[in-house]
């Protein structure tokens, strides 16, 4: 079943997230990725996105119950929309003399940050989209991966192009 | 401006939200609203369980088109409501319920009767409200009983810890609600209303399906006009009964689970399905993939979008006010000079209908009992008759509820009132005893069962302290009756706990202090009845029927509308 990335912009009160929750919990739907925080720029909302998976009449029926909820304002099916999504990992990932280099390649290869070094790991901050983490984390478990932490996803429709935009923007993926 | 306590805000609110019957009970968490209470105009019905409360409203609401309004204390008061509260959530009945709560400084402290009411409805209310603070709460129940009342009718929670019934602040009651995040869709599409129209031009054996959307908004003589102007028969849903006038021959009655051949055969051949403020329930449709599968269009129209394809896919939605787009529907139909030509053919097809409705007609033996036992169906004649058809009827859950919605003509919309969605045992006597609040001047019989009438018999004493004159008919058959039905039928007739005891009604009602009597034979029906409905005040009369009386035709579960069983 296809996953959906939908975007929720509540009220921000208590009780809020837990009346979204619920309306996939009582549908027997399992979130698969979570984030909520109160919008930088309007804190009386907070925009919540989530992940989940289900054929369109079910998430069909999902979006209208998030709108059928009086808290909640917006809600943004990332379906069939052109989108930037974003995860982060934090990667403790254990170093030795032997293995050194080709972590840092690697590091270097995703524009990663080392942002903590132990003795014996460093730990690798990388963001990116879902398929790029999961290449990065795949890459990095043949040398033992201590600890792992991966945000929810959060996501933002790109700008509406006109067709000369997109047209420029596709020769410019070809050229490269 | 002079302060108040959070409890008077509560009865200011109230008062200026013109509520002026509620039904409640007193409990600890409550007190300093039940004693802001004592000293103001409103009219409190003291009831003798939460689940009646709810029940009272909901019929109180229903009969009167306003909130019902319950006041609960904390835990176990706000506990016995949830039944009531999802009752009303699943028939869009508008509720206001405001629970006491513990005091702010005890909530998650498991203090003595807490319960996380607004948790615990949380799945079950349109919305619910924690009030923490004292300035929040007279906007809150403006918001509660602009939401419960709008859009489509729910119940809605307000949980008031004690602490803030006590708090003290100035009191000014909103004059506007401002929801960015409801809005009500009221107009329906002009496009799509248009849209609809052709369709219906286009088919050749159009059918409208009503629901109670049309009741709760009002829109009766919308439909009634728009039906007789078209010339299109209509079936209804159980909450649908009395939205078109039952004696008109384009009134099929009841369709579904336990809609007449006719009806059901009409649904299974109509190839355009007029979904008016309906929700395709399991109980209407019977096997999804087989429902109405002559339809090429379908068209629904919906306050609520969420109800639009969700079970059946639907090929022209309308969301909006149902009184509005029927009135935009009436204001296109009187323009259109070639729907007038399509009559012809539509009164041959309303011909087939009655047609079958005649080949296989409901009960055509239902009167013929041996011996001198009574027929469910003798009493619901001789109900009609006492009545002339004019009353509010309030029914429990199962074979008798079944056997009104069939045979009962309804002419009037409000006037049945019944647990549809969830199917409440308990439901009748209480919503009964609320209706003849909402409407003194209205005669109100509730119809129920042996075994639903003990599920809130206690509620008789509310009767009784009020002087409520309903009259309340008991089918005795000491079985828990449709169970029984469903076990012989389709469990090999191992009839597993459906047997019941029964107390002796007549000295029950006597000792609640209300008026009791018991009908045994058919030769006692008609004089016994007359008597009863005679008698002032709360009357309770038990009537002894056959054990295998069943309800038919039925659907078998799981089963199509196409087919039935008879026997």
């Amino acid at each position: 079943m296809p996953s959906h990335t939908i975007s929720v912009l509540v009220e921000n009160e208590f009780g809020v997230l837990a009346r979204v929750a619920g309306l996939f919990s009582s549908r027997g739907f399992n979130i698969e990725s979570l984030t909520v925080n109160e919008d930088p720029i309007d804190p009386t909302v907070s925009r919540i996105v989530l992940v989940s998976s289900g054929d369109d009449q079910i998430l069909e029926q999902i979006n209208k119950q998030l709108n059928k909820l009086v808290t909640v304002i917006k809600v943004t099916d990332f379906q069939d929309t052109d989108t930037i999504e974003r995860e982060l990992v934090l990667v403790k990932v254990a170093v030795e003399e032997r293995t050194r280099s080709e972590l840092d390649s690697i590091v270097q290869a995703f524009r990663a940050h080392v942002v903590d070094i132990g003795p014996r790991s460093q730990t690798i901050e990388v963001t990116g989209d879902t398929g790029k983490i999961k290449a990065f984390i795949n890459l990095v478990r043949p040398l033992g991966i201590r600890e792992i932490v991966r945000s929810g996803k959060i996501a933002m429709a790109r700008a509406v192009q006109s067709a000369a935009h997109i047209a420029l923007q596709r020769s410019a993926r070809e050229a490269t | 401006m002079k302060k108040v306590s959070g409890a008077q805000i509560i009865i200011e609110s109230l008062i200026a939200e013109g509520a002026n019957v509620i039904f409640g009970y007193p409990g600890g968490a409550i007190l300093p609203t039940y004693d802001a209470l004592l000293d103001s105009p409103l009219k409190h019905v003291l009831v003798r369980h939460e689940q009646g409360a709810t029940h009272m409203a909901e019929g109180y609401a229903r009969v009167s088109g306003r909130p019902g309004v319950v006041i609960v204390t904390s835990g176990p008061g706000a506990t016995n409501a949830v039944t009531g509260i999802v009752d009303a959530y699943m028939d869009s009945t508008p509720l206001v319920v405001i629970s006491g709560q513990v005091s702010t400084s005890l909530i998650g402290n498991d203090a003595f009767q807490e319960a996380d009411i607004v948790g615990i409805t949380r799945p079950c209310t349109k919305h619910n409200f924690l009030v923490k603070d004292v300035r929040d709460l007279a906007r809150y129940i403006k918001e509660a009983f602009y939401i419960a009342g709008t859009g489509r009718p729910g119940p809605v929670l307000i949980d008031v810890p004690k602490d803030v019934q006590q708090a003290e602040h100035r009191f000014s009651y909103p004059e506007r609600v401002e929801l960015r995040g409801y809005k009500p869709t009221i107009k329906g599409n002009p496009r799509q209303i248009e849209r609809a129209i052709d369709a219906i031009e286009r088919s050749d054996a159009p059918l409208f399906y009503v629901g109670g959307g049309v009741q709760w908004s009002g829109a009766a003589p919308e439909l009634t006009q728009l039906v007789r102007g078209l010339g299109i028969p209509v079936c209804e849903t159980l909450m649908g009964l009395g939205s078109f006038p039952a004696s008109d021959p384009l009134c099929l009655g009841m369709l579904g689970m336990h809609g007449s051949y006719g009806t059901n055969t009409a649904v299974c051949n109509t190839d355009c399905l007029i979904a008016v403020g309906a929700r395709f329930d399991d109980r209407v449709t019977g096997r999804i993939a087989d429902f109405a599968p002559k339809a090429k269009t379908i068209i629904h129209m919906d306050i609520d979008p969420s109800s639009i394809s969700k079970n059946v896919r639907v090929d022209i939605p309308i969301v909006g006010d149902i009184k509005s787009i029927l009135q935009d529907m009436l204001a296109i139909v009187r323009e259109r000079e070639s729907l007038g030509r399509r009559k012809a053919d539509w009164a041959k097809w309303h011909e087939q209908i009655l047609r079958w409705k005649r080949e296989r007609p409901l009960y055509e033996n239902g009167k013929v009992r041996k011996g001198d036992a009574v027929s469910p169906m003798h009493v619901i004649e001789e109900m009609h008759n006492l009545t002339k058809g004019d009353c509010i009827i309030a029914t429990d859950v199962g074979q008798h509820q079944m056997w009104i919605a069939q045979l009962f003509p309804f002419e009037r919309p409000r006037s049945l009132l019944t647990s549809g969605g969830l199917g409440t045992m308990g439901y009748g006597l209480p919503a009964g005893i609320g209706a003849k609040f909402a409407a003194p001047d209205r005669r109100v019989i509730v119809v129920s069962g042996d075994g639903s009438i003990q599920m809130n018999i206690q509620e008789l004493g509310t009767a009784v302290q009020y002087g409520v004159d309903i009259k309340v008919v008991i089918l005795n058959n000491y079985f828990l009756g449709m169970v029984r039905q469903w076990q012989e039928k389709f469990y090999q007739e191992r009839y597993s706990y459906s047997a019941m005891s029964v107390p002796n009604f007549v000295k029950l009602a006597e000792a609640y202090g209300a008026k009791g009597f018991r009908i045994e034979r058919q030769s006692e029906l008609t004089a016994t009845m007359k008597e009863a409905f005679a008698t002032p005040g709360p009357v309770l009369i038990d009537i002894v029927i056959p054990k295998d009386e069943a309800v038919m035709p039925m659907m078998p579960p799981g089963g199509a509308m196409s087919e039935m069983l008879f026997a």
